[in-house]
């Protein structure tokens, strides 16, 4: 009977063994995940468990923290606060004890609980002196009177809508405002009052979809603002050599391969004209006869360049923009003057703006300066970095005048501000079936103070159901806005 | 190879050897790390939770070392040479169970469930009352082939434990599986854990006597000797038995538990390798038609398939899914490598069964890798003595008990915690020892009790003659 003993005695090692190594496969390999699973209710008590870090903008916090209501089985410590939610939920996100976190909150969410490896030191030292872990901060790139310059100005339009303002020089974020918005303490804990807030903000219950992050998240068909990625397109790829010679452009335009006429708005001087002339009036003959002359390959590729075609993490993603790769002419030259199929995030219209202002280069957009550990020293410091170049220096020049007579003497003549030079593009856009819908108002712009920088860019974009269909043009709704958010970080820098 | 009849050698780490120490001292030191190891881990608990050492430190560390010194000294006089090491490992296992019971009890969480009464002090009870069990098998079985005289009645006894959870009025239907007696002014009962070593006993005395039968009486195909249609019988009717025990008390767990003690000791009886082989399609084909029918059997295997979509499911509110078996995995994966350390996990979030079936979750989230391996590698251990003993035996009845035992000891261990890890569909079964229940802890100190008298008359000096013919020389002359 020995015999078979011994080869029990095995398999019950073996057993054994089996055993152990699913639990080095459950407690060593899978471990990570399963700790970090967004699921699993330890983060939650984790991330709550102490005073968590802030969000800081020009020094000051914008979130906060406070003990949470002591009543029933709470096992969260600690409650988010918010000041002027509504104006920076698109930049903070929301943490919420009953509904995880997004955006800044979640990204960082190490840094901030301080449970980040970059602050395992700290850690280590605060556990050896019995101090309570404590979170580290996120500065902020953003510029506060920039920030409510844009969030007052669309509010104030009261249409669905959003700003962002780019340092061109840097790429830093100065601003980055989504109209209708929420205030992300109203559902920061987990009450039944939380719940509900919670289910009113819900895109189902709420037409008006305030928890949507449009800076980033939406995109709109871009309309006229788009014609400066075909003037960029037109220089570049030496087209024309100038703003100001004859672009040979016949007026009625009839798109190749079809026998459909592109129209302008209203009688604009379009024939022949210059490509000044042509952005200063928006003509869309001009520029789509620009975009079928080049083709799609040379438009898709200046238009990645800018940054279409690609999700940019500021550290929040932002949607990506489309410029279509299987257009014929026709298609082609309605995309270059922004209709068809083109979009684009606010976000990326100010990247537009902001690479022509800062001579040619495209820098890339970043939200977040740099990570703090709770004793405020620096963890890391965001460099500037540069994405693309889709402009040479000379051909920027040229694109910035065509730009600054739009706001001197065209369409955008509303974001005229004294003591700075104003570079600018209205565009309005259709869209719906048969275009039934209510335009956007776009305006992208840059100002050039006296001594030649460029301190800021602006996209800014209205979506206006309310008002009079004739009434929205991107220099009437949206250019007083990319005014008041230029002038605020102009005077803040004085 | 036929250590138990070579007496010449004089190995001292083999229990067969004569003349042996008996070893009551190695085990008395070891008893003492047993103790020690759970005092101090209560205290780690007390200081981690309330930032002090726990007030019932002293009556806990007293209670513990008392009821391992009562053990022991049972040992001493009542079974001088028994393995040193099965008492020690038991204890050991028993005193972390009741810390982390106790560190459960500690949890708000599970304080708020309705029901909820501390268990910590009625596991303490158990545990006195599972020593008294110990002692009480050494001194009234003083030598374990007196079990042989009940086979019969054993099998009588085990089918009446395994059919007492459906007699109506006197079964619980307890969260789907019917394994549970309520018996009026006493609290709940699993007889299955009894039944374990009931049946065990049962096997024993049949095999023994018909393994020759078994055995002999085979033609021989295709590199395996298959059984003679009427030599199925037995083997049969127990398959059947476990299938009705799926079936009508939907416990994946006892069944298997049963089928696969048998079929190991019908193999160690017989020595045939085909009855590995039948056991295993058998046990495959049973296992996959019931899954297949059985909804409570089906939903658990759905559930071990997918614990994230059960999550899901229980936290919408569907009735009859729980979330349990995916909070205990994320337990475990928060414990990581090295654990959170005594009461700083979050296991309490298991809610129901937390310190039962899922206990082992506690000790994966708190003690990490390294403490489940450790808990692992004890169970382990007492499955190998177990088996040593069974080596080391002199009779066959002998012999196939201790396998019979230790084999369902470590089929018991794998199927809970290889559920509790989502290795396997889960069962309603409990990790012997360590997890809070009175029938396991009773049931198993009875276990070891048998085992430690089994490998004391294996380890005696001077053997007391068998009541039966040797069936190992009857062996040597077969042809």
């Amino acid at each position: 009977m020995n015999k078979p003993l011994r080869r029990i005695a095995i398999f019950c090692g073996l057993l054994v063994l089996t055993l152990l190594i699913r639990d080095n496969w459950l407690q060593y390999v899978k471990a990570d995940n399963l700790r970090e699973d967004p699921k699993n209710r330890r983060v939650t008590i984790a991330r709550y468990s102490t005073p968590r870090g802030d969000i800081v903008v020009d020094g000051d916090p914008i979130t906060g923290s406070t003990e949470s209501s002591k009543t029933g089985l709470n096992d969260l410590k600690y409650k988010r606060t918010y000041k002027n939610g509504p104006m920076w939920s698109p930049v903070t996100g929301y943490a919420s004890q009953a509904f995880g976190a997004n955006q800044l909150e979640s990204i960082e969410d190490g840094i901030l609980t301080g449970d980040d490896d970059r602050l395992f030191f700290r850690n280590t030292l605060d556990m050896i002196t019995g101090k309570e872990r404590q979170g580290g901060n996120i500065v902020t790139t953003l510029n506060a009177a920039a920030q409510k310059a844009a969030y007052n100005g669309l509010k104030a339009q009261g249409g669905k809508g959003a700003a962002v303002a780019i340092e061109p020089s840097t790429g830093k974020i100065l601003a980055l405002a989504s109209y209708p918005s929420y205030d992300p303490s109203v559902f920061a804990g987990n009450s039944n009052d939380d719940a509900k807030a919670w289910k009113d903000l819900q895109k189902k219950y709420n037409p008006n979809d305030p928890m949507l992050n449009r800076a980033l998240r939406e995109t709109y068909p871009p309309g006229s603002t788009f014609k400066v990625v075909t003037a960029a397109a037109a220089l570049e790829n030496g087209l024309y050599k100038t703003a100001d010679e004859n672009t040979k452009s016949p007026l009625p335009w009839t798109m190749p391969g079809t026998t459909t006429q592109l129209k302008n708005e209203g009688s604009i001087p379009c024939k022949n004209a210059t490509m000044r002339i042509a952005l200063r009036y928006s003509c869309n003959t001009v520029f789509g006869k620009i975009g079928a002359d080049l083709g799609n390959d040379k438009m898709l590729a200046e238009a990645k360049k800018f940054g279409f075609d690609a999700e940019q993490f500021t550290p929040i993603r932002s949607s990506s923009s489309v410029f279509s790769d299987d257009m014929n002419q026709s298609q082609t030259a309605l995309s270059s003057i922004g209709q068809y199929n083109t979009a684009a995030t606010p976000l990326q219209m100010a990247m537009v703006a902001s690479a022509v202002a800062n001579g040619g280069k495209l820098m890339k957009p970043y939200m977040v300066d740099k990570l703090q550990s709770s004793n405020l020293d620096t963890l890391t410091q965001t460099e500037p970095q540069e994405l693309s170049q889709p402009l040479t220096s000379e051909n920027a020049q040229i694109l910035q005048s065509m730009m600054e007579t739009v706001v001197k003497e065209g369409t955008g003549t509303k974001a005229q501000i004294s003591g700075a030079t104003v570079g600018g593009k209205t565009g309005t856009a259709q869209h719906g079936v048969e275009n039934s819908e209510n335009p956007y108002a776009w305006f992208i712009s840059y100002a050039r103070l006296s001594d030649g920088s460029a301190p800021v860019a602006v996209a800014v974009v209205i979506e206006d159901d309310q008002a009079n269909r004739d009434d929205i043009s991107g220099g009437g709704l949206a250019a007083p806005i990319a005014k008041s958010v230029m002038e605020a970080v102009i005077n803040a820098k004085k | 190879m036929s250590s138990t009849t070579n007496t010449s050698t004089h190995h001292t780490s083999t229990i067969g050897a004569i003349g042996a120490p008996s070893r009551r001292n190695t085990e008395l030191a070891l008893l003492v790390f047993a103790v020690v190891i759970p005092v101090f881990a209560y205290a780690n608990v007390g200081l981690a939770i309330n930032d002090q050492v726990p007030a019932g430190l002293l009556g806990y560390g007293l209670g513990l070392g008392l009821l391992a010194g009562v053990a022991h000294l049972a040992v001493r006089k009542f079974a001088p040479y028994a393995d040193p090491l099965l008492l020690p490992l038991a204890t050991l296992l028993n005193g972390l169970g009741l810390v982390v019971i106790w560190r459960l009890d500690q949890s708000k969480l599970l304080q708020s469930l309705p029901n909820f009464a501390p268990a910590a002090p009625r596991q303490l009870l158990y545990t006195a009352l599972g020593i008294a069990m110990f002692a009480a098998v050494l001194f009234f079985l003083k030598d374990h082939r007196v079990l042989q005289r009940y086979t019969y009645i054993s099998m009588f006894g085990a089918l009446v434990l395994l059919m007492l959870p459906l007699v109506p009025g006197l079964g619980a239907n307890i969260y789907g599986a019917k394994i549970w007696i309520n018996i009026p002014g006493l609290g709940s009962l699993q007889p299955g854990e009894f039944a374990k070593i009931v049946l065990a006993v049962f096997f024993a005395g049949y095999l023994m006597v018909k393994r020759d039968a078994l055995a002999l009486a085979s033609r021989r195909f295709m590199g395996l000797y298959l059984p003679r249609g009427r030599d199925l019988g037995p083997i049969l009717v127990v398959w059947a038995i476990s299938i009705l025990i799926l079936v009508f008390e939907t416990d994946l767990g006892t069944s298997l538990l049963f089928f696969g003690m048998f079929v190991i000791m019908l193999y160690v009886a017989t020595e045939r390798t085909s009855w590995i082989v039948f056991g295993l399609l058998m046990s495959a084909v049973g296992a996959v038609g019931v899954a297949s029918f059985e909804p409570h059997v089906k939903s658990r295997v759905d559930s071990w398939l997918d614990p994230m979509r059960e999550f899901t499911l229980s936290r919408q509110g569907v009735a009859g899914h729980s979330e349990q078996l995916q909070q205990a995995l994320w337990a475990f994966g928060s414990g990581g490598t090295l654990g959170t350390g005594w009461g700083q996990g979050h296991s309490d979030l298991i809610r129901f069964a937390a310190n039962s079936d899922f206990i082992l979750a506690t000790f994966g989230e708190e003690l990490g890798l390294a403490g489940i391996m450790a808990i692992l590698l004890i169970y382990g251990l007492i499955v190998e003595r177990g088996v040593r003993t069974a080596l080391a035996a002199r009779d066959p009845f002998g012999k196939l008990l201790a396998v019979g035992l230790s084999g369902a000891f470590a089929l018991q261990v794998f199927v809970v915690a290889g559920g509790v890890m989502g290795l396997i569909p889960l069962t309603g079964m409990t990790m012997p020892f360590v997890a809070y229940g009175g029938s396991s802890v009773l049931a198993n100190w009875a276990l070891i009790g048998i085992l430690i008298r089994i490998s004391d008359t294996a380890r005696r000096p001077a053997p007391a003659p068998a009541s039966n013919p040797d069936a190992e020389m009857t062996q040597v002359v077969r042809p």
